[in-house]
C-alpha cells in the first residue's frame, strides 16, 4: 500500500521536474522580434531637432505590393506647421542591402504642415526603413521611419 | 500498481506531447496562407485600356493571338511562342519568331497583374506589350501600317463594332512604321502627323484587343493550395492535399533558412521586382544588362501610361511616374517569375541558362557574383537532401 504513495510521489516529482524544466526553456527564450525590433514611432524629432515629423499611411492601412500614399507631417519645435519644405526621400530594407523598389515623391501640401507622398510601395515582409531629408526656412535636418510589415 | 504506473507515464506523455512543437509556427502558417491562390484578389479594372472587359475585344483579341496572318510573312503569331497547352511558353530557351530572339518566352498565366512587362520591364502596360512582338524583327516582324491595312481587310466589320469608324487609309503606304527598315521608317516619315496618329490609334487597339483576351489568363489552383487551404482552415487533408514530409520540408526552407519567400512572395509568388541574382550572361548573344536598359525605353514607349493613347486618366499611371530609373540595382536585374507552373516549364531564367530545378536550387545556393553590378543573393549551405526537398516542393505548384 505503501508503495503506492512512492510511485504516486515519484510520478509527481517527475512531473514538477517537468515543469521545471520548461519553466527554464521559456523564461530563457529569446525575446520576440516584436519587442527587440526597430522603433516604430510614427511621430518624432528629426535627428538636430529641427523639426517633429509625422509619416502615416494616407488610408490607415499598408498593403503588401501596392502603391500607396502616405502622409508625412512636419511642425517646427514651437508647434508650427512647416511650409514650402524641400523633401527627398530615400530607403531600403537594412537587412536584405537594397533600396527602395520604387521612387516616392512629394505629390501635393494639403496645408497644416502635411505633405502627401506617392509611389511607396512595400514589395516584401520585414523591416523597411524611410529617410526623409527636410529643407524649409527653419533650416535642414533628416529623419528616419521604420516600417516593418 | 502496474496500472498506476501506465497511468502516471501516461500522464507524463499527454504533458511531453502537449509542450511539443506544432508542424508550423504560427509565422509559417501566416507566410503559407499569404501564398495561397485564395488570396489572390480579383482582377482590377485596366482604365488605361477601356476594352479591356468588353467581351467583343477580347474575342477578336483571341482570334489576333492565334492569327499567323498576323506577321511579316504569315508564318509566326503570338501563340507560336505562347502555346496555348505549354502554359502558353514554348519549352525553349530563347523564343523563336521569323528569327531567333535573345530571352526566354514568359508564359502568361495572371500576366494582367504585372506593373511591367518583358523580363527587364520595357513596357509598362498589357496592351502596349502586345504591340512590340508584333514590330520586333526577330519576332513577328511585321509593321504598324501593314497590321492596319491587314485588320481592315480581315476583320474591319468586327473592329468597328468594337472601336468605332477606321479611319480614311487613302493615301497610307502598305508598309511604314517609326520603326523597322529604313523604307518603312521613310515611308512613315513622310506621312502626315495626323495619318500617324491614324495608324497609331488602330494599332493601340489592336494591342488593347490582345490584352483584353489575355486578361482571361489566370493561374488555377495546385496541390499547394488545397494543402494551404486546409492548413490554414484546420481541415484533415484528403487525396493530393496531403503533402509528404519532403515537400513539407521543402515548404519549410522556402519560407525559412532558404530565403525564397523574400522574392517569390504573395499568391503568385513573385514581388514583381527586379532584382540581379547573378544568373550568368549566355555566350555569343549580344550584352544584356535587363532593367537598367529597359528604364529608357518605358519611358520612350509612345504606347506607355503617359503617352496619347491611354484610356482614362492619369491616377493609373503610379508605376511608371515612380519608377525607380537609376542605380546600380537595376544592373542585370530580372523580374521575378512567378512560380506557379514552373516545375513542368523547365529551362529556367531569363535566357534559359538552367536546364533543371535542381541547377536553379544549385546556382542559388552557390550565389556567384553577377558579371556586372551586384547580386543580391548570399550563398546557402544546403545539404542534398534540402535541395531535393526544396525542388519537391516546388512541384507541388506544378500538380
Amino acid at each position: 500500500m505503501a508503495s503506492i504513495w512512492r510511485y504516486l510521489l515519484a510520478g509527481l516529482g517527475l512531473a514538477a521536474l517537468l515543469v521545471g524544466v520548461l519553466a527554464v526553456v521559456y523564461l530563457t527564450a529569446p525575446q520576440s522580434a516584436q519587442l527587440a525590433g526597430p522603433d516604430l514611432s510614427r511621430t518624432k524629432k528629426t535627428d538636430n531637432g529641427l523639426y517633429i515629423a509625422s509619416f502615416v499611411p494616407e488610408r490607415g492601412v499598408v498593403r503588401q505590393g501596392e502603391l500607396e500614399s502616405w502622409l508625412l507631417t512636419l511642425k517646427t519645435k514651437t508647434g508650427a506647421s512647416v511650409e514650402r519644405a524641400a523633401i527627398a526621400i530615400s530607403g531600403g530594407m537594412p537587412q536584405h542591402n537594397h533600396g527602395l523598389p520604387t521612387s516616392p515623391q512629394v505629390t501635393d501640401y494639403l496645408g497644416e504642415g502635411r505633405y502627401r507622398i506617392e509611389g511607396l510601395k512595400f514589395t516584401m515582409s520585414g523591416w523597411w526603413q524611410l529617410r526623409f531629408a527636410i529643407s524649409s526656412g527653419a533650416g535642414s535636418d533628416t529623419v528616419l521611419f521604420n516600417v516593418v510589415l | 500498481m502496474t496500472r498506476l504506473f501506465c497511468f502516471l507515464a501516461l500522464t507524463v506523455a499527454v504533458i511531453l506531447v502537449g509542450c511539443g512543437k506544432p508542424d508550423f509556427s504560427d509565422a509559417e502558417k501566416k507566410t503559407i496562407a499569404s501564398l495561397a491562390l485564395n488570396t489572390l484578389p480579383s482582377l482590377k479594372p485596366d482604365t488605361t485600356n477601356r476594352f479591356a472587359d468588353v467581351p467583343a475585344a477580347a474575342a477578336l483579341g483571341s482570334t489576333l493571338f492565334f492569327d499567323l496572318g498576323m506577321s511579316r510573312d504569315g508564318t509566326v503569331s503570338c501563340s507560336t511562342c505562347h502555346k496555348i497547352d505549354r502554359q502558353f511558353q514554348d519549352d525553349l530557351p530563347r523564343a523563336v519568331g521569323v528569327g531567333r530572339t535573345n530571352r526566354r518566352t514568359m508564359p502568361l498565366a495572371g500576366v494582367a497583374r504585372d506593373p511591367f512587362f518583358f523580363w527587364d520591364g520595357r513596357r509598362d502596360s498589357l496592351w502596349a506589350q502586345a504591340l512590340t512582338p508584333l514590330e520586333n524583327p526577330l519576332e513577328q516582324a511585321g509593321n504598324r501600317a501593314a497590321y492596319a491595312h491587314y485588320i481592315k481587310a480581315r476583320f474591319g466589320e468586327r473592329y468597328e463594332r468594337i472601336f468605332g469608324p477606321l479611319p480614311d487609309f487613302s493615301g497610307i503606304p502598305s508598309n511604314a512604321s517609326p520603326l523597322g527598315t529604313d523604307a518603312e521608317k521613310a515611308a512613315w516619315n513622310a506621312m502626315s502627323d495626323g495619318q500617324r496618329d491614324a495608324i497609331n490609334r488602330v494599332y493601340a487597339n489592336i494591342g488593347k484587343a490582345i490584352a483584353a483576351f489575355e486578361r482571361s489568363i489566370e493561374p488555377a489552383q495546385t496541390r499547394f493550395d488545397r494543402f494551404a487551404l486546409d492548413l490554414a482552415t484546420g481541415a484533415e487533408p484528403k487525396g493530393d492535399a496531403i503533402f509528404s514530409r519532403e515537400e513539407i520540408l521543402g515548404l519549410k526552407l522556402f519560407i525559412g533558412k532558404a530565403n525564397c519567400v523574400t522574392c517569390h512572395n504573395g499568391p503568385r509568388f513573385t514581388d514583381n521586382g527586379f532584382h540581379n541574382t547573378g544568373v550568368p550572361p549566355v555566350a555569343d548573344l549580344p550584352p544584356d544588362r535587363g532593367r537598367v536598359d529597359a528604364v529608357a525605353q518605358v519611358e520612350a514607349d509612345p504606347f506607355n501610361c503617359l503617352g496619347a493613347y491611354r484610356d482614362g486618366d492619369v491616377s493609373a499611371c503610379g508605376e511608371l511616374r515612380f519608377m525607380v530609373k537609376d542605380g546600380p540595382q537595376l544592373i542585370r536585374a530580372y523580374k521575378t517569375p512567378s512560380l506557379r507552373g514552373a516545375a513542368t516549364r523547365p529551362p529556367y531564367m531569363h535566357a534559359g541558362q538552367f536546364s533543371s530545378l535542381d541547377e536553379v536550387v544549385a546556382h542559388y545556393a552557390k550565389a556567384a557574383p553577377s558579371v556586372e553590378g551586384t547580386s543580391e543573393i548570399h550563398p546557402l549551405e544546403l545539404s542534398d537532401r534540402e535541395r531535393a526537398a526544396l525542388v519537391a516542393f516546388l512541384k507541388t505548384l506544378s500538380e
